[in-house]
């Protein structure tokens, strides 16, 4: 059947008859185009929910306070909660077996000066450790460090945008700058995936924020990095413990939706993959749906084809064509157009994505691709289809007698 | 060469039944160059189409050149059309697709004939036709009369036990008719089984023989001095 013989034949009838020829290919490239790029465009918006989400460290819980809105065990309702240095040490000594890392976080908004530039910031006191919940990135000079802490050194460490702003081109490591009326040193740079947003903050010693706000000990949340090894059942676990020592400590009701809040990014986490996963399972749903519209255009296409060619497939079989040879003419064709203009489709919608890179980025769409391996299965699946598709058709038209095919007009 | 006994065939109309063919019994030898005349409705189409094995008989039987045709699947009913037969048809059925020599050649593809030797042996039809400088063009190209020439070639090609030709001259005027008639007589000088089904009584009287059908049975079957085409030419 796969003579040079039989490639001429089918390759003559391709080239004799272009408009039948360009009808099925457009329709299989353009379903295998639409499938390819929608699929694309599927993961380009996992792509953004990753670039969103994935800044920050996963397994850290962060605990904040509020005002209880419950009386409990002889506190009245309407307190404020507030965390001590104290409170750091409890959980420290509660949680060895959880816990990885713990800092705590205080957030103020600066008026931050250098010479004659001077802007609004938002200056975070933490403990050294904060750096790996933020995943923050030194570019040059160092991080805070246990003896700043100890020390309560007046330290800074400044977003890239922060130096951008204030010292323009030059070099800030080493230099001062007035934070609310405090001079600090510079003592690092970093960078943050997260965002402009997250480069314009500027981390100080937390002990050295209580000793200006009038000694205190007072702090506004926690930081709580875990052991990634725990997973995700460990992650909710620790929540849950953290959350009914806190509880207990602060006096608060266990029902009381208000006096302690824990956000637990690994919970968030799951959440959003789940619904990026739902979104690609949409936008899958909607290219398996442009494939199948393609096998069922193709299957048109060939059921026309054959209705056209039946005088001649009577003629044929008149002059001695087996049902075999008619069968295997239409078969051959049906499949080698599809095959070409699949992987014609297939290419070109993979140029699309490619082309396309960080250009869709206002839709929510960064980078999309598609791994060759869903291409080509695709583009095979609608070949195998076209096929069946060519098959039905020319059987029957292989079964009709020529006497009936050649009065056919 | 063909030798029917007993013919029957019926069509089906939804619930009546059409009896066409109503017992014949004739036979041709090798050589031989038949027409077959009768009124539409005679059932001459019907008995071309199955002695063509283009159709199947009910009841008696068929045997071409001592092979006993019946049973036949689509595969074996193929291979015998192309071993043992050539069509002509009146609307010529060519593949309009397909210059002239392709066209003669087809049928030698399905008989697996090399290409190069396709293409020669198409040639030398053609040229016997009297169409070699047309062997390049589109059937759409040529006229009624070179058309039905070129499918004389292409029925000639396979070198065919009998030729069968239904009403080859119904489309073409008379001139033409008698190039193709002429033509025809030439190629059964040379030892061809011919069977050629027509109504035109010029056309009749052009072969040796004639077989009258009238409502499905033969009414006459009479030996006729031959008219030359070529006089008319």
């Amino acid at each position: 059947m796969f003579s040079r013989d039989n490639w001429k034949e089918i390759f003559q009838t391709i080239q004799k008859n272009k408009l039948r020829t360009f009808l099925s290919g457009f329709t299989v490239a353009l379903g295998i185009l639409i499938f390819v790029v929608l699929f694309g465009f599927g993961n380009g918006l996992i792509n953004t929910f990753d670039d969103f989400f994935g800044d920050d460290a996963t397994n850290v819980l962060f605990v904040f306070t509020g005002r209880t809105t419950m009386p409990y065990k002889g506190y009245k309702s309407n307190r404020n909660i507030e965390f001590e240095n104290s409170d750091l040490d409890d959980i420290e000594k509660n949680f060895p077996f959880y816990l990885d890392y713990i800092s705590p976080r205080i957030i103020r908004q600066d008026t931050v000066k250098y010479k004659n530039e001077s802007n609004s910031y938002s200056t975070w006191a933490v403990a050294p450790s904060h750096q790996f919940a933020e995943m923050t990135i030194m570019m040059k000079g160092r991080y805070l460090n246990e003896l700043d802490i100890e020390n309560k050194t007046k330290n800074a460490v400044i977003g890239r945008l922060v130096e951008q702003d204030l010292f323009g081109t030059k070099n800030s490591v080493g230099k001062y700058i007035d934070v609310g009326g405090v001079a600090y040193k510079v003592i690092g740079v970093f960078q943050d995936d997260g965002g402009d947003r997250e480069e314009r903050n500027i981390f100080i010693p937390y002990t050295t924020k209580q000793l200006l706000d009038k000694n205190t000990d007072k702090i506004d949340a926690i930081v709580l990095g875990f052991k990634p090894e725990l997973g995700y059942a460990g992650a909710m676990a620790f929540d849950k413990g953290v959350d009914e020592f806190l509880r207990e400590k602060k006096y608060i009701s266990p029902q009381d939706q208000n006096g302690i809040f824990i956000r637990n990014v690994a919970d968030q986490l799951k959440q959003n993959q789940q619904f990026a996963r739902v979104l690609q399972m949409i936008v899958s749903f909607v290219a398996f749906g442009t494939i199948i519209a393609g096998i069922i255009g193709i299957s048109n296409i060939m059921v026309f084809v054959v209705k056209e060619r039946t005088k001649e497939l009577g003629i044929r079989k008149a002059l001695g064509a087996t049902p075999k040879a008619v069968i295997g003419t239409i078969l051959l064709e049906s499949v080698f157009i599809t095959t070409v203009s699949g992987f014609v489709g297939m290419l070109i919608g993979i140029a699309i994505l490619s082309s396309m890179g960080e250009k869709l980025k206002d839709f929510f769409i960064t980078n999309p691709f598609i791994d060759t391996g869903t291409a080509v299965f695709a583009t095979v699946l609608l070949i195998i289809f076209g096929g069946i598709a060519g098959y039905i058709p020319a059987r029957k038209a292989a079964r009709i007698k020529p006497i009936v095919a050649l009065r056919d007009e | 060469m063909i030798e029917i006994k007993d013919l029957h065939k019926s069509y089906k109309m939804g619930t009546n039944t059409l009896h066409v063919l109503k017992g014949l019994n004739f036979t041709i030898a090798e050589g031989e160059l038949v027409a077959i005349m009768g009124s539409s409705g005679s059932g001459k189409s019907t008995l071309l189409n199955i002695l063509g094995m283009l159709d199947e008989l009910d009841e008696g039987s068929y045997t071409l050149d001592g092979v006993p045709i019946k049973n036949l699947n689509e595969t074996k009913a193929a291979n015998y059309r192309n071993k043992f037969l050539g069509f002509v048809f009146q609307s010529f059925n060519l593949i309009n697709y397909k210059n002239a020599m392709e066209n003669v050649a087809l049928p030698l593809y399905y008989q697996k004939v090399p290409r190069k030797e396709r293409e020669e042996r198409a040639l030398k039809y053609l040229t016997q036709v009297g169409l070699k400088e047309w062997a390049t063009h589109l059937p759409n190209e040529l006229s009624g009369g070179q058309k039905q020439r070129v499918a004389i070639a292409r029925a000639m090609a396979a070198e065919p036990k009998v030729l069968l030709a239904d009403e080859p001259t119904g489309a073409l005027d008379s001139t033409t008719s008698y190039e193709v008639m002429d033509l025809i007589q030439k190629i059964n000088d040379d030892g061809n089984t011919i069977l050629i089904v027509t109504h035109e009584e010029d056309i009749a009287h052009m072969c040796k023989r004639i077989v009258q059908l009238k409502d499905g049975i033969i009414v006459e079957d009479k030996f006729v001095e031959q008219v030359r085409a070529s006089q008319y030419v």
